[in-house]
């Protein structure tokens, strides 16, 4: 208990000079971010779990959570793996490792992110990770999307499906508003076997490893939250393999904003890029209907010009034929005329010279012929 | 800026914000900017 | 052409139908907005996503994208020959967008701060954001696309006139935005690579839904068609009807064309991340249905009715295309999400939610209906006819 109080106080007094900016933070394109260096977190040695479910009833209490169906010293509710929901917002859960006579427990909460998935999903920004480490969560802007829900790798928040009117996420805070009242998280401060303890991050993460070191054997060798998706505040240390006590082993390193980051960076891509293209590919469409409208055109005017001309041809043919036809009528009419001319007159003729003297055929004078 | 940046998530919610606005004005300026370049072309006749 | 015929008894099999549903869609909406989503769905804390999500956003935003397809296929490539499909889509796309928005309504917990991200608290690393903001857009853009239909309806003679001018902007806006909030919706899942199956989760899940929603548009034009020729036929102009086989062929070929692409670029990716060893799982089995049974299938059918121009063939095909992307959506979103959690914390829904899905379809049609037979889209206005 004292030693509590002692770090609570210490606490305390650097969390007022931790929220100023102390010094710019060096954001290297490809760097990683320091993250606020002073913010808190909480370490969770399951070796020392009991299940007793303390933690569990502080939580209810400190944020006046509605009186579960049953009460927190029953502990046949640990014969169920549970997870958190709208009224409870840490569960205390009994696994049986393979190996071990008894059983361990562990306690699950939200784990305060680094990189928190639910403040990079949230598209009204309900979602802040505080200097003091926290990461909270404001109701009053929350469109109940629940998208937060699917980004969460800790499936922490959960949702008040049965309010009709004004339904929120309901989440672990890590007691944020006691923090401001350099109070210890409820849970921390009532757990009777110290197996949660408050502290800088920083701190906590040396604590873990000093510890791990100083028991060889009773310790898993690994900080879970130290890295998993980034690192999250609430670490957690155990004597068997996380994924025995339902602890995803494979979550990775890689924090949730930097899966997103990709495609995020190409929305900007697509709108920068797109309407170049497009517009490109109607201007080539425009300009070909052009190219074939002109060549159709001059092939119209072409056909044209060429039907044209061979009607020209036709004509004139036609025209030079009419002429000669016409001549060579002329020609023959005259020729008929003069024939008959020649008859007419050869006939005259003849029948002149009739009544004088049979004397001589005259054949006629030889007069003009045609 | 004097406001310092601690985490990815206030980083990128600095950069998305002036991106999300930039997308819009680049919108606005390539229709400006092609009726600046189409402006003086032949017009299509549609009789 | 024929308009609506107003002395025809309303009392067909259809309309009564139809009624029966819309009557017990509003049932279903005083109790959800009373009662809350607890009541009315099977959604919980490991499933925060149901059918609302699964279906009516992530199928119905595919499914609306024909629209985009056909005004991008006629305006900017040129395809003078898909006019006539033009208009049917659009009214699609806005209708199907506009529901999307009211269905979505149904899914949040506090609907009327919705616009809350656009004008109050801009959440822009989220890709949501992202989703939302286009939607909205576009939804504008389509509306606006859709209003000549409307105008020449009512007679505006000059407002009309003025917003066909708007034809190629909207339409190069519309594409590009549909880019965006198609690929978004498969990046909203990008977040969750713990709870997604390999063989579905993939940092190209944008490039995929992208891909997918044209097939989803090609898809949809040509069998909702096949429904419009039979239902509405009497609608229909000479031009569309002259231009409906052309429209059924050549976007079949295009469908399987593209699906050929989609296959390929899944088996890449799958190669890519080594994950060919699921196969032999359960999941491996289902996503060999998904991809052999709906991908490859209607790619080979399509170009089968193409080659052989057999019409029958494609409107199989798009059958096929439209339940592919539907499968391919409840897969991300349902099946192959939480796969890890045992059998008995999975979401299957509840009756009221598959009703309010089946209203908010069967709403969408009845308006469709409504417009087709009275407003310009399956035929051309007489005082309009525009040189194109």
């Amino acid at each position: 208990m004292d030693r509590r109080r002692f770090l609570t106080l210490l606490g305390s007094a650097g969390l007022t000079a931790t929220v100023a900016t102390t010094g710019t933070a060096k954001a290297a394109s490809t760097g990683t971010f320091p993250g606020y260096k002073d913010s808190y977190g909480v370490l969770h040695d399951t070796t020392r779990c009991i299940g007793c479910r303390k933690c569990e009833q502080a939580c209810n209490e400190v944020n006046k959570l509605p009186a579960p169906k049953a009460k927190f010293d029953d502990l046949t509710v640990l014969e169920k793996t549970r997870r958190t929901d709208a009224d409870s917002w840490t569960v205390v859960n009994r696994y049986n490792a393979a190996g071990l006579d008894h059983p361990v427990f562990r306690k699950q909460q939200c784990n305060h992110c680094l990189e928190p998935a639910c403040a990079s999903a949230c598209f009204v920004k309900a979602f802040t990770k505080n200097p003091d480490g926290s990461v909270t969560y404001d109701g009053s802007l929350c469109v109940g999307c629940r998208y937060c829900m699917v980004a969460c790798p800790f499936n922490v928040p959960a949702f008040q499906y049965a309010e009709a009117f004004d339904p929120l996420i309901q989440k672990c805070t890590m007691c944020h508003p006691r923090l401001a009242e350099g109070k210890l998280p409820g849970c921390v401060e009532i757990c009777p076997k110290e197996a949660l303890t408050f502290g800088r991050r920083k701190d906590l993460v040396r604590i873990a490893h000093d510890r791990i070191r100083q028991n060889p054997g009773r310790y898993i060798d690994h900080v879970y939250g130290e890295q998993e998706m980034g690192g999250t505040a609430w670490m957690y240390i155990s004597g068997v393999p996380f994924s025995a006590t339902g602890m995803n082993e494979e979550l990775g390193t890689k924090s949730a904003p930097e899966y997103t980051a990709g495609a995020l960076g190409a929305v900007p891509m697509v709108v920068g890029i797109w309407p170049i293209l497009l517009t490109g590919a109607y201007a080539i469409t425009k300009r070909k209907e052009k190219i074939a409208a002109e060549e159709q055109a001059e092939a119209v005017k072409q056909a044209v010009a060429a039907s044209r001309a061979e009607a020209d041809d036709k004509l004139k043919a036609a025209l030079a034929k009419a002429d000669k036809d016409k001549e060579a009528a002329v020609t023959r009419e005259v020729k008929k005329a003069v024939d008959e001319a020649r008859k007419t007159f050869e006939e005259e003729l003849a029948a002149k010279e009739q009544p004088e003297a049979p004397e001589g055929d005259d054949a006629g004078k030889p007069g003009e012929d045609a | 800026m004097d406001q310092a940046i601690y985490t990815l998530h206030e980083f990128m919610l600095h950069t998305k914000n002036w991106t999300y606005i930039l997308m819009g004005v680049t919108l606005l300026v390539y229709v400006g900017y092609w009726l600046f370049l189409t402006g003086r072309d032949e017009k299509i006749r549609k009789y | 052409m024929q308009h609506a015929n107003t002395n025809k008894s309303l009392m067909t099999p259809g309309n009564i139908i139809t009624g029966i549903i819309l009557v017990m869609g509003l049932v279903l909406t005083v109790l959800r907005f009373t009662k809350g989503i607890g009541a009315v769905s099977n959604l919980d804390d490991n499933n925060p996503w149901g059918i609302w999500i699964g279906f009516d956003l992530l199928c119905g935003v595919a499914l609306a994208a024909g629209g985009y397809v056909t005004s991008a296929s006629c305006y900017l490539f040129g395809m003078k020959r898909y006019h006539s499909a033009v208009r049917p889509a659009i009214t699609t796309a806005f209708l199907g967008y506009f529901f999307v928005v009211v269905a979505l309504n149904y899914d949040l917990g506090h609907p009327l701060r919705l616009p809350y991200p656009l004008v109050y608290s801009q959440g822009t690393t989220s890709l949501l954001f992202e989703v939302g903001l286009c939607v909205a857009t576009y939804l504008t853009v389509l509306f606006v696309e859709w209003s000549p239909a409307a105008l020449e309806w009512l007679g505006l003679r000059k407002i009309r006139n003025v917003v066909v001018k708007l034809t190629l902007v909207l339409t190069i806006f519309g594409v590009v935005l549909s880019t965006l909030h198609q690929s978004s919706l498969g990046a909203l899942f990008l977040i969750a690579p713990s709870k997604l199956h390999p063989l579905w989760y993939s940092s190209f899940l944008p490039v995929f839904f992208f891909i997918s929603s044209m097939v989803a548009g090609l898809s949809m034009v040509i069998f909702e068609g096949s429904l419009a020729h039979k239902g509405m036929h009497h609608m229909m102009d000479e031009t569309h009807l002259k231009e409906a086989d052309g429209v059924v062929f050549g976007f079949g070929k295009a469908a399987s064309f593209v699906l050929a692409g989609y296959f390929m670029i899944k088996v890449i990716d799958v190669t890519m991340d080594n994950d060919w060893h699921y196969l032999a799982t359960g999941y491996g089995a289902w996503w060999l249905v998904e991809m052999l049974g709906f991908v490859a299938l209607p790619s080979f059918l399509y170009a089968l009715g193409v080659r052989e121009k057999r019409i029958g063939v494609i409107r199989f095909a798009s059958v096929l295309g439209v339940l592919g992307i539907v499968m391919n959506r409840f897969n991300v979103c349902l099946v192959a999400f939480n796969w890890q959690l045992p059998a008995d914390q999975r979401y299957f829904p509840h009756w009221m939610e598959i009703g309010i899905s089946v209203f908010i379809v069967t709403s969408i049609i009845t308006v469709y209906r409504f417009i087709a037979s009275r407003m310009p889209v399956l035929y051309e206005h007489p005082d309009y006819k525009d040189a194109h």
